[in-house]
């Protein structure tokens, strides 16, 4: 089975956030980068596939120069081999955009799967696999849990709201989103961090892809966002706050 | 030119975050000089066109088909193409659901539009359109405007909008007929199961303390679980602490989990995704621990400490038992 896993790469969890001077995106220049964490998910199923059915897993990535850095850690997770759509113009891309070239690149791959998170933690459209399902013409299904491969077909546990599940089949390829959680995450040997130094990681440029297309959704405006509660913050010594914090559960919230 | 509101319900269920959806529909309607309308979709979905039709809008679309009766991203998609196709509507709106993340995105590619999703906010000025999202899980928010031919497609944060604001009135109901193959529908879904039935009922809980990821470690659980004994608390967590195994699923708040409205809701360490704040937002007093002092959660807090849990959530159970046996 050969299994494509579209990754991308984000702003570490609980970096300290501030709105470039463009006022449009976020300023990057102090900020540190890692996989999403729902496409470390999906790469895991992926590899777990691999590992029962035997095939390929390729890295798809779009995204800047410092985007190489996630691809090889994915490669010395046991990837194959990757793809990097080196552009630094992601974020003025929309998902149809974004969707395009990836999907320019999945087309010649010819893969049985691909496989992303089911959303981006800076973004989070959460529409980027569903849309490349689409231009590619092939089936989907988002929120995966679990993924069971058949002879030709897939059949997929996909979470549904208030811990609700059902089981969907469909042909492949497919294209599925996965839910965070759903497996443990592997850590890369030193073996595997070795091997991934000879991985080949071929880079395309937007314009090999046919060219990004002009954004039709574009973020005009992004800032810190505007409390819709008044918050009565105590800091400083623990002890200290927590006994303001009980006087005020106690004598104004009474609901101590 | 229309708004198309576009409601959700499952075997013949209407899920609660259609109503707010139509009150978006109903205030952006008057905002833009458009009027609404609305689709239901599925098999058998008469009452419901019906009950739709009691609303303040100009008419209501009962889009019918056998295969409709069970929710498919390819039927869905197929069925509401033609619709719209049919209508052109200026903007078509979505409660911000599991299943419209499933298709919606699907659907806005076939007019070349992008789906604007989670959004919390929608402003009218000089007759344009401006909708606010949220990136990076609610730590920024951001002004999104659509171009380009074709609707505006966005789908609606749980909570965004209120149903209650909701206006009575009186519309026609018009059935639309797709045309669907069984073919063309891909995806063969099975019934809807839940794993094993809960054993612990969050919402029945007075006070609630729930940890999240800032907790660190399951050994270092225990430092909450007795900030919860204090308080007489049931403990809850978010998604990330369940995922992990480290408390299990039945105990998870959000929209994964459970939705609950206690009077005291105490998150230790939880940042404030909006999955998790969809699932507590009702609680009618929320505290915060967090050492974040910019994280989301203290949005919809009435009292915060900013600081190391570690420190805090041993003062604090040392200070509510206090209080307790005063």
């Amino acid at each position: 089975m050969k299994i494509i896993v579209a990754i991308k790469q984000v702003p570490v969890r609980d970096s300290a956030l501030h709105p470039a001077a463009s006022g449009k995106w976020i300023g990057e220049a102090d900020l540190s980068f890692e996989i999403n964490e729902p496409d470390a998910y999906a790469l895991e199923e992926a590899l777990q596939l691999k590992e029962k059915h035997g095939g390929e897993v390729v890295v798809l990535c779009a995204g800047p120069e410092r985007a190489a850095q996630t691809i090889r850690e994915a490669l010395a997770k046991g990837a194959d081999r990757a793809i990097h759509i080196e552009t630094d113009a992601l974020v003025s891309l929309d998902t149809l955009g974004i969707a395009k070239l990836l999907a320019g690149a999945v087309t010649p791959e010819k893969p049985d799967l691909i496989l992303t998170g089911l959303q981006s933690d800076d973004l989070g459209a959460g529409q980027t696999g569903v849309v490349m399902a689409e231009l590619l013409g092939v089936p989907h299904s988002t929120i995966i849990m679990q993924v069971e491969a058949r002879d030709g077909s897939i059949r997929v546990k996909r979470e549904l709201e208030n811990g609700w599940f059902q089981h969907i089949e469909m042909p492949m390829p497919a294209v599925l989103a996965m839910q965070s959680g759903s497996n443990k995450l592997r850590y890369a040997t030193l073996m595997g961090i070795k091997k991934a130094k000879s991985k080949e990681i071929r880079r395309v440029t937007p314009g090999e892809l046919g060219g990004a297309a002009p954004a039709v959704a574009t973020i005009e405006k992004v800032y810190l966002p505007q409390k819709s509660k008044q918050t009565q913050l105590f800091e400083g010594d623990a002890k200290k706050a927590a006994a303001q914090l009980v006087e005020k559960l106690k004598f104004e919230a009474r609901v101590l | 030119m229309s708004i198309l509101v576009v409601l959700e319900q499952q075997a013949g269920q209407w899920h609660r975050m259609s109503w707010e959806t139509l009150a978006a529909g109903q205030q952006l309607g008057v905002a833009l000089g458009e009027p609404l309308e609305v689709a239901v979709v599925g098999k058998g979905i008469g009452a419901l066109a019906n009950e739709a039709a009691a609303k303040k809008l100009a008419k209501v679309w009962a889009v019918e088909h056998d295969l409709l009766d069970s929710y498919t991203a390819d039927g869905y998609t197929s069925a509401l193409e033609q619709l719209i196709q049919k209508i052109q509507p200026k903007l078509v709106l979505f409660p911000h659901t599991y299943q419209v993340r499933d298709f919606a995105p699907k659907l806005a590619t076939r007019f070349s539009q992008v789906l604007v999703s989670d959004v919390i906010a929608a402003r009218v000025e000089t007759g344009a359109l401006t909708l606010v999202r949220q990136f990076f899980q609610g730590r920024l928010s951001g002004d999104v405007r659509v171009s380009g031919a074709g609707p505006v497609f966005a789908s609606l944060q749980a909570g965004a909008w209120r149903a209650d604001a909701l206006e009575s009135g009186s519309a026609a109901v018009e059935t639309f007929a797709p045309t669907l193959d069984a073919s063309q529908i891909r995806q063969k879904p099975e019934a809807p199961f839940r794993e094993a039935a809960r054993a612990v009922d969050l919402t029945a809980a007075e006070i609630i303390v729930s940890v999240g990821r800032g907790v660190g470690e399951q050994s270092n659980l225990p430092v909450v679980e007795d900030l919860a004994q204090a308080f007489g608390a049931e403990l809850a967590a978010s998604r990330p602490i369940c995922d992990a195994g480290w408390l299990p699923m039945e105990r998870q708040v959000g929209s994964s989990g459970q939705t609950v409205a206690p009077k005291l809701y105490v998150a230790v360490g939880i940042s404030g995704a909006i999955q998790h704040l969809v699932g507590m937002k009702g609680a009618k007093t929320i505290v915060a621990i967090n050492k974040d002092s910019n994280a989301p959660i203290f949005e919809v807090a009435d009292y915060g400490i900013v600081g190391d849990l570690f420190e805090v959530a041993p003062a604090l159970a040392a200070e509510v038992r206090k209080a307790k046996s005063a």
